[in-house]
């Protein structure tokens, strides 16, 4: 058989630049890369870099939808994209961009800062209902315990669902989902006893009153975390904190 | 780890509980009060003769329980629908907030009064 030139089949990225000590505003730049069947988007990029332009600059580290590093605007939807193959994509080229509804800081990197300090803000870590010595033992949970807040954990940080939040697009101090599932995380936890600190950090309008249950936070999680579903757990809690606060000795705020 | 500024309590919940209970009462009740009153009542179809008849209906209204029933399903419901559509306008930006929430809840807590007084007029 004669040896077919066969053309290279190859996949063109539109991609949104910027440079803050050159450009006075983002802009799109094109790229045409080799398209292979396997390829991720995040491959795509690594190739644009490694041969085409080394100063375009984006966040990755584990390839495998783990690290939360990779989240982007692909073709309009915030995705991972280390998780997203160029086959599964419609045929023509693949805009990308930064994560809607954060500051851009250089091209595909935006800035996380804010996300952290929310983060840090709910207490994002066991407060022991009483605590024990080592002697003591484990703290001890049943399945059914560990299934009340497991999935919540499996929040990778990726803020996709902030991405894709029309509200916190709106205002940005909404403490947003991805915080409220680790929120949820910590209060749905049998061994911990920090739920009514955790629910005095939500109670205000930029807590969990932001929402409107648009619910996108869920569809574009890529961990299935369910984020809308701890919003509105939280809803309803600081709704019944409301009126129970009365109850509390010294709650009355 | 507790330099954080804690927010001033939102009266939300205020607002969030009706809707909510509207929003699981209309969820159970809707579709089939549609049924009976907007398809079954006015062709007749499976319902007793005496369904629709005005003795029957003001004795269901003026009994203490169907009073309940009837101002939960029309309140609730109402500030169901008045949290979602002021809550569509705003994010539309239709207007100053405080117009959006007189025409919706300003509606919803109108309509409670007033069939809150309809209620008391039927008698018992
Ligand atoms: S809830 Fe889902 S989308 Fe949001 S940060 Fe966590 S993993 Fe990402
Ligand atoms: S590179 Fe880690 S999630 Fe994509």
């Amino acid at each position: 058989m004669p040896e077919a030139a066969t053309a290279v089949k190859t996949v063109e990225l539109k991609i949104l630049r910027y440079r803050p000590a050159s450009d006075e505003r983002p802009a799109f730049g094109s790229f045409k890369v080799p398209y292979t069947e396997d390829m991720s988007v995040l491959e795509a990029l690594q190739t644009i870099k490694d041969t085409l332009d080394g100063t375009l600059s984006f966040r990755w580290s584990c390839r495998m939808a783990v690290c939360g590093s990779c989240g982007m605007m692909i073709n309009g939807k915030p995705q991972l994209a280390c998780n997203t193959l160029l086959r599964n994509l419609p045929p023509g080229p693949v805009t990308i961009e930064p994560l809607n509804n954060f500051p851009i800081e250089r091209d595909l990197v935006v800035s996380v800062g804010d996300f952290v300090k929310k983060i840090e803000s709910i207490y994002p870590y066991i407060i022991p209902k009483e605590p024990k010595t080592v002697a003591e033992g484990p703290y001890l949970q049943t399945p059914a315990q560990l299934a009340a807040y497991e999935s919540f954990s499996d929040c990778i940080n990726c803020m996709l669902c902030y991405a894709a939040c029309p509200q916190f697009g709106e205002n940005p101090n909404f403490i947003g989902p991805g915080a409220m599932a680790l929120l949820q995380r910590y209060n749905g936890d049998s061994r911990d006893g920090g739920q009514q600190k955790r629910l005095d950090t939500i109670h205000g309008e930029d807590g969990v009153w932001s929402c409107t249950a648009v619910g996108y936070c869920s569809e574009v999680c890529p961990k299935q975390v369910d984020p809308a579903n701890a919003v509105n757990q939280n809803k309803t809690n600081s709704a019944f904190d409301f009126f129970l606060r009365f109850l509390r000795p010294g709650g009355a705020r | 780890m507790s330099q954080f500024v804690q927010e001033k309590r939102s009266i939300s919940p205020l607002f969030w509980l009706p809707f909510g209970a509207g929003g699981m009462l209309s969820a159970l009740f809707g579709p089939a009060l549609i049924l009976i009153t907007g398809i079954l009542a006015p062709t007749g179809f499976l319902l007793p003769q005496s369904f629709e008849s005005y003795d029957h209906a003001r004795a269901f209204a003026q009994n203490p329980l169907g009073k309940l029933v009837l101002l939960a399903i029309i309140a609730l419901f109402l500030w169901h629908g008045a949290e979602r559509i002021f809550l569509t306008l705003k994010d539309m930006k239709a207007g100053p907030l405080l117009n959006l929430k007189y025409a919706t809840y300003g509606v919803a807590a109108a309509v409670t009064v007033v069939t809150v007084l309809l209620l008391l007029a039927v008698g018992f």
